[in-house]
């Protein structure tokens, strides 16, 4: 069956926010231009990378909104508003109520001083159960529980910008950020809608996350080295505070509105496995003979690689094999779990929407003088799930 | 004809698996429920001195190693699953031919693990982040990482099932249920599968998530009976009850379904959804969205209100929840809403939040298929703002019903409306 033109998924519009800055312009300077932006000192031994300051207001007019949030819920409200004001659509609450919603989230943000005082007075109490309610009850902010929930950034997100159609929240680390993309993609070729809002945000600045991938052995503890360079002195992920949204849309509906689309996600798929070796590059094999056709001398990976050793290692094979220019996206933006795939999207749509690809982050990638017309993005989980996606010229 | 009103695949239930407060499986479930029985009970599991709530519907018949949120929701997703299997015969033993879609509460390493960290660091007067990372650098920790890792219960259902794919978690707080089944029912229309594994599970009764649901004020604090406690619809109601659960559904198109040979149970003939940028954890005051859901759902099935003969609520039974739902109710029936069987199964099994869509969809399944709807218990004082036939205390057979509708809504704006009708 020949493929409807009018069903093609575009990107319309890009929100990012990250160490680099406050939006696509800011974040294209920085990487022609790159330098890392490292926290080696707040999380010391474990460099972060920080989330570049906001002016909240722009995106958030309401004081009361910002403070109703924590500080995912609010780069990722950023981030969003960004990507609508990106694609036209910011204020159109005709449209935006009838737009889609698949938000790529985690969840959390503890309040470390509460934590701190229960973890400290726990043992030292007669009746530590009764001790512990008391102390939830007494200490723990009522509106923190809204910053904690999932799908609560998809709610700020309803509340701030007005986008209404439709509101699904997805979980499962990087996966979850590629499964989004995926689904909205097939949800307009299918006709099942015309605009989805794409996206996730990630807050690295936080011990508790640190906590978790520390308890896997995840971390890189020794100073910043771009992703590829660490394998040889201390692999790792160096986590990074993004925020990332997406507005897909259909070729159709992009006519309609006249507006120009940054790139058109001409192939997306995800898969999973157990990751015993080799079958994570299996995945990817099989997801890259489903891709539509690319022009080698035309094309480039930005990679997801997040740094964890084993998948980072076996990803750069794989790459090493394809023979393209790689950009490791985790080295500019640091790992963001959630959001990687979809901000990994927005830098490959970028490159080909300007034609020409960064230069490289690290001496490992290779340099690209030729045009850029097509940008392959590999999101393999630090654990689990691989996914892969095509993005050209629109 | 195997394809509806908008020519897309018919999309059928064959296999269905549930656990709740009040039992295993759908046979055990069913005979308590229609006998209007309550599973809400005085919890047992952690110390609750202190609390002003101290009762749930918990589940605490299901074993389960190391203790915990996850693990617990993933034990009981794990035997819906397996109930939901042996029904419907979809598939050979670890390997089910479609996608997984699961309703997951959020994941969050717990109270047992922290104190096991600060016990492990060595600190013995303050003890800090900094501490609890000395002792996670230990090595000794790794399974708290994977075990609280937000994909953990997917990839290990994905796993012992064999489902294809990619599995799809999604979190819209108490609408989740709803959330996935609209999700299999819409890859099943595209075509990308002939059959779905769909399932929602929840069982996060612990010290922390009890509070902060207490802090917001939402739960019922009428702690004796604990049978009393959850009363939607009724004048002095004051609360939900916060209670676990798990369904699991087998959808495929009905073409497949008939080529296998299989029974089908019922069809998901729609689903609708509307999101409210009101507030977090309020309705919009005029109901719009929640209306919008279910003309939604019902135009998604190419019905019209009059087709619809019973509806299972969410009726949580907090004053702001029933209320509005009677605001979209009596908006979108019209003169017919006080007429329309409409009953809460909350009233006996409490809110199992997360996976309480996919519950009481299975619930609204069962009333289609035996005639007969649960009712809600607990309906002493009727709320005359809330001029509703829920079914009072007893339940009540029903002939000639075709369609009904079950109701989803959750905090952060989510609202899901599903259509079902008889095979």
């Amino acid at each position: 069956m020949p493929r409807d033109l009018d069903r093609d998924a575009l990107i319309t519009g890009i929100g990012l926010v990250s160490c680099l800055g406050s939006g696509i312009e800011a974040t294209w300077d920085a990487l022609r231009s790159f330098s890392p932006v490292v926290d080696a000192e707040t999380f010391a031994p474990f460099p972060v990378h920080p989330l570049a300051p906001l002016d909240l207001d722009k995106q958030i007019p309401k004081r009361g909104d910002q403070r109703q949030m924590e500080a995912w819920q609010r780069m990722g409200v950023f981030a969003a508003g960004l990507a609508l004001d990106s694609a036209g659509l910011k204020g159109n609450a005709d449209l935006l109520s009838r737009m889609d919603m698949i938000v790529a989230a985690g969840g959390g943000e503890r309040d470390y001083t509460v934590d701190a005082a229960i973890l400290s007075g726990y043992g030292k109490q007669a009746d530590p159960g009764a001790w512990l309610n008391e102390r939830l009850l007494g200490d723990l902010r009522p509106t923190l529980f809204l910053a904690q929930l999932s799908n609560l950034l998809a709610g700020n997100i309803s509340i701030v910008h007005g986008v209404t159609g439709s509101s699904r929240t997805f979980m499962g680390e990087e996966a979850c950020g590629a499964d989004a993309v995926r689904i909205a993609c097939a949800r307009i070729a299918a006709d099942q809608g015309d605009m989805v809002l794409v996206g996730g945000s990630y807050n690295a600045q936080r011990p508790d996350v640190l906590l978790h991938y520390e308890m896997g052995g995840l971390l890189r503890h020794a100073p910043f080295a771009p992703v590829w360079a660490r394998q040889a002195d201390g692999p790792g992920m160096v986590l990074g505070s993004v925020g990332c949204f997406l507005v897909i849309e259909s070729r159709a509906s992009a006519r309609r509105r006249g507006v120009e689309a940054f790139g058109h996600i001409a192939g997306i798929r995800t898969d999973r496995c157990r990751r015993e070796p080799g079958q994570a590059t299996a995945n990817a094999r099989v997801q890259l003979a489903a891709m539509p056709a690319h022009d080698p001398a035309a094309t480039a990976v930005i990679s997801g690689a997040s740094g964890a050793p084993a998948p980072t290692r076996e990803e750069a094979v794989l790459l090493a094999e394809l023979g393209l220019p790689v950009r490791a996206s985790a080295t500019a933006l640091g790992h963001s779990l959630e959001p990687a795939f979809p901000a990994s999207l927005a830098l490959a749509a970028l490159a080909v929407k300007h034609g020409t690809l960064f230069p490289p982050l690290e001496p490992a990638e290779a340099a690209m003088a030729s045009p850029l017309r097509q940008a392959l993005v590999t999101g393999w989980g630090h654990w689990r799930g691989e996914a892969m996606a095509l993005v050209e010229a629109a | 004809m195997d394809t509806d009103h908008l020519g897309r695949p018919i999309v059928v239930i064959t296999g269905m698996g549930v656990i709740t407060s009040l039992g295993q499986g759908q046979a055990a479930n069913w005979k308590a429920l229609t006998a209007g029985q309550s599973g809400i009970r005085r919890i047992t599991r952690f110390p609750v001195g202190n609390m002003r709530t101290t009762i749930a519907g918990t589940v605490d018949f299901i074993p389960v190693e190391d203790p915990s949120a996850p693990a617990l929701s993933q034990r009981l997703a794990e035997l819906v699953i397996d109930e939901a299997l042996a029904e419907s015969g979809i598939g050979r033993p670890g390997a089910f031919p479609g996608p997984l879609f699961m309703a997951l509460p959020p994941v969050e390493m717990e109270w047992p693990q922290r104190f096991a960290l600060a016990a492990a660091s060595g600190a013995n007067d303050q003890v800090t982040y900094d501490d609890l990372l000395r002792a996670a650098g230990s090595g000794k920790f790794e399974g708290y990482y994977t075990r609280f890792l937000f994909a953990s219960v997917g990839e290990a259902l994905a796993d012992r099932f064999g489902t294809q794919g990619s599995p799809i978690a999604t979190s819209t707080a108490c609408a989740s249920g709803g959330t996935s089944i609209q999700l299999g029912v819409e890859a099943i229309r595209r075509g990308e599968a002939d059959a779905a594994l769909v399932v929602g599970t929840d069982a996060s009764v612990n010290a922390e998530s009890l509070i902060r649901f207490s802090l917001l004020s939402a739960l019922s604090t009428r702690n004796d009976p604990p049978s009393a406690a959850s009363r939607p619809f009724s004048k002095d109601r004051e609360g939900f009850v916060m209670a676990e659960g798990a369904g699991a559904l087998v959808l495929e198109s009905l073409a497949a379904a008939r080529a296998r040979g299989a029974k089908v149970l019922a069809v998901v003939e729609g689903c609708g959804e509307q999101a409210d940028g009101f507030h977090r954890t309020r309705s919009s005051p005029d109901g719009k969205p929640i209306i919008a859901c279910m003309r939604n759902a019902l135009a998604d099935a190419g019905l019209a209100p009059e087709d619809v003969g019973y509806i299972n609520a969410h009726g949580t039974g907090t004053p702001e929840n029933d209320k509005m739902e009677w605001v979209g109710v009596s908006t979108v029936f019209g003169e017919r809403a006080g007429s329309i069987p409409m009953s809460s199964n909350k009233s006996m099994i409490g809110h199992s939040l997360t996976a309480a869509g996919a519950v009481e969809a299975i619930f609204t399944a069962l009333t289609l298929r035996e005639g007969l709807m649960p009712p809600t218990i607990n309906y002493e004082i009727p709320d005359p703002t809330l001029p509703v036939d829920c079914v009072p205390n007893v339940a009540r057979p029903v002939t000639g019903l075709k369609h009904a509708i079950s109701n989803s809504f959750g905090f952060g704006g989510q609202n899901v409306c599903l259509v079902l009708g008889t095979a």
